[in-house]
């Protein structure tokens, strides 16, 4: 559904992403993987049409460039990190306009395109029901980050481009953001492509990978090709999986209260 | 059944605007320096309308008819334009303190305007046409260079970057025009008219030419209410759910110019109308554009027509410049907004 080929992105002199290729077919989540500064924002950035890009990508076999603003709306919808927000619209304000793409023009009669149950369905999938009426300036910043998924899911696209969806968000939500996405997946003709910085849910949600590295691609493909220990380690230049494994064992330890007592106290 | 989503207002609430507008008028048109009944004021407004017979008492219906009614008209229009323009800003930058006169847009549609008056820049037949087209492109290229610059600076166009640019800007722009000013001094009116504004002496024709402009302009607009709710919740969500971004911004730059450009070439700088009222309605009805624009439209006018009101009668029988009233309410709502930005953490 989405073709990305030999994306190249420049700032004058700086190359920021360099020759990568990538795409997704319908059922496919792909994780976007790298260390800080190895451009995977870039991508999405590029893929939504934010800033200038070299190179093809293709949306249902057309160039993203060919589709008008409002046509490309239907087909991709995007998540973003960061929402400074300013003036006190309230959640269902925010959800609504994700239906801005399908609104009818202004001399038209016809209200079927409107998508009432999509916007309802949305509401009660990121249970925001309660927060409804409430301003968007005194939501916590994970609740924020569920307003703007709510808004994707009334927007209804094929193709979700995620920047960290899981940011800000605590461990239960975390979860949760990933099984709504998993579930939304399930449907036909659907595709996530996201960026992540957890290896963990990356691997446990998606089935593709793309890492990069420094603006190059280390590796495309079935994720469990992609982000295996030789390129993971590779990439990020440490040993990724004893750190992973040094967390866990954390845990593993029978608790000895004392010693953390007297740790406390040092 | 989907159902019709409802986000402006019902007919009763725009009846109590129009109400309230008209009451505004009346007791406007009624007050000065002679003071007419309100009563015979409305009687006298009425049958002139219909052209009937007007009651030969005193001299009050040359003062109304000619002096006062045209006056009260054109700052009403100009009320409604200039807070119409300052909503727009404000959802178009999302920041409560963009406006024409704090962004600079409006010293540069008076140096347009100068600038044609100073060097009898005119149109043959239209001898009006020259001032206001200057003013509108003046408008237009202080937006294009402000946001140009804006957008360089600070992608995230923060309240600081903002003002400050407006700030520069219109001080720049200020040089220029007491430069022009003091070379030309006898053919461009007194500097106080360009830096703070006056509706005195107005005509019908200037009234008709600001309410043609404010029914085309202010349409395309409030046409643009639902873009602009998308561009007040972020510029880039706004692209993400299909606005085509670049085109809604040039759309209002041109419209906010025109309706500037215009206010300006006939009134001056008339300062913060477009800060204050979209202000007190966002109070009042929320951010939603859908709202916030017809209200601010009503609100501009009764604004404008009691701060002229002020301006003519505060120390009657010398006449206050319009902008002196506006800036001096405005300043303090200014400080009011900033302070409240700046304690939320988002300024």
């Amino acid at each position: 559904m989405l073709e990305v080929r030999d994306l190249t992105v420049r700032y004058g002199d700086l190359t920021i992403l360099d020759g990568v290729s990538f795409g997704v077919r319908p059922g496919d989540w792909l994780m976007i993987a790298g260390p800080n500064g190895a451009g995977k924002s870039t991508i999405i950035k590029a893929v939504s049409q934010m800033i200038p890009h070299e190179g093809n990508i293709l949306l249902k076999d057309r160039d993203i460039r060919t589709y008008k603003a409002r046509q490309r709306a239907r087909l991709i919808g995007i998540l973003t990190q960061h929402h400074a927000l300013n003036y006190s619209f309230s959640v269902e304000e925010v959800i609504r306009l994700g239906r801005y793409a399908y609104a009818p023009g202004l001399f038209s009669r016809s209200r079927q395109a409107y998508g009432e149950d999509l916007i309802q369905e949305a509401i009660d999938q990121t249970g925001l029901r309660p927060l409804l009426k409430q301003s968007i300036l005194t939501l916590s910043g994970g609740e924020v980050q569920r307003v703007f998924l709510a808004q994707l899911f009334a927007q209804n696209p094929n193709v979700l481009l995620l920047d960290e969806p899981a940011n800000h968000l605590d461990l239960v939500y975390q979860k949760q953001t990933f099984n709504l996405l998993r579930d939304w997946l399930a449907k036909p003709d659907r595709a996530i492509i996201s960026v992540v910085h957890d290896l963990g849910p990356a691997r446990a949600y998606g089935n593709r990978a793309l890492l990069l590295n420094k603006g190059r691609q280390q590796a495309q493909g079935p994720i469990e090709e992609v982000l295996t220990p030789a390129n993971l380690n590779q990439v990020y230049g440490m040993d990724v999986f004893a750190w992973m494994r040094e967390m866990l064992d954390q845990w593993q330890e029978p608790d000895p209260p004392a010693s953390n007592q007297a740790g406390r106290l040092d | 059944m989907p159902k019709k989503i409802k986000e402006g207002f019902g007919v009763w609430a725009y009846l109590l605007f129009v109400g309230l507008t008209f009451l505004t008028f009346a007791v406007s048109v009624s007050l000065g320096s002679v003071r007419v009944p309100l009563g015979d004021t409305i009687r006298l407004i009425w049958k002139a309308l219909w052209r009937l017979p007007l009651p030969q008492t005193a001299s009050s219906p040359a003062i109304i008819l000619s002096v006062r009614l045209p006056r009260v008209l054109s700052v009403a229009l100009t009320g409604a334009a200039l807070s119409l323009c300052g909503g727009a800003m404000q959802g178009l930058l999302r920041n409560p303190l963009a406006d024409g006169s704090t962004l600079g847009v409006s010293s540069g549609a008076s140096l347009g305007a100068v600038i044609a008056i100073a060097f009898g820049l005119t149109m043959p037949s239209l001898p009006f046409a020259g001032t206001m087209v200057m003013a509108i492109l003046f408008a237009f290229l202080s937006l294009l260079i402000i946001l140009t610059l804006a957008y360089k600076l600070d992608h995230s166009l923060s309240t600081n970057t903002i003002i400050l640019i407006g700030i520069i800007y219109s001080m720049f722009v200020s040089s220029i025009l007491s430069f022009i000013i003091t070379y030309a001094s006898d053919r461009v009116r007194q500097i106080t008219f360009w830096t703070m504004g006056s509706l005195n002496g107005s005509s019908y024709g200037n009234a008709l030419v600001l309410l043609l402009t404010l029914l085309v302009f202010g349409s395309v607009i409030l046409a643009h209410a639902r873009e602009l709710n998308a561009f007040a919740i972020g510029e880039d969500n706004a692209h993400h759910i299909g606005i085509n971004t670049r085109r809604i911004k040039l759309t209002i730059m041109i419209a906010v110019s025109v309706l500037i450009g215009v206010s300006v070439s006939i009134g001056g700088t008339i300062g913060f109308v477009g800060l204050v009222t979209p202000h007190m309605v966002r109070m009042i009805t929320g951010p939603n554009h859908k709202k916030l624009f017809p209200a601010s439209l009503f609100g501009g006018a009764i604004f404008l027509m009691l701060a002229d009101l002020l301006a003519r009668t505060l120390l009657n029988p010398t006449e206050l410049p319009l902008g002196v009233v506006t800036s001096f309410i405005g300043a303090i709502v200014f400080v009011l907004i900033f302070y409240r930005s700046r304690r939320q953490g988002h300024a």
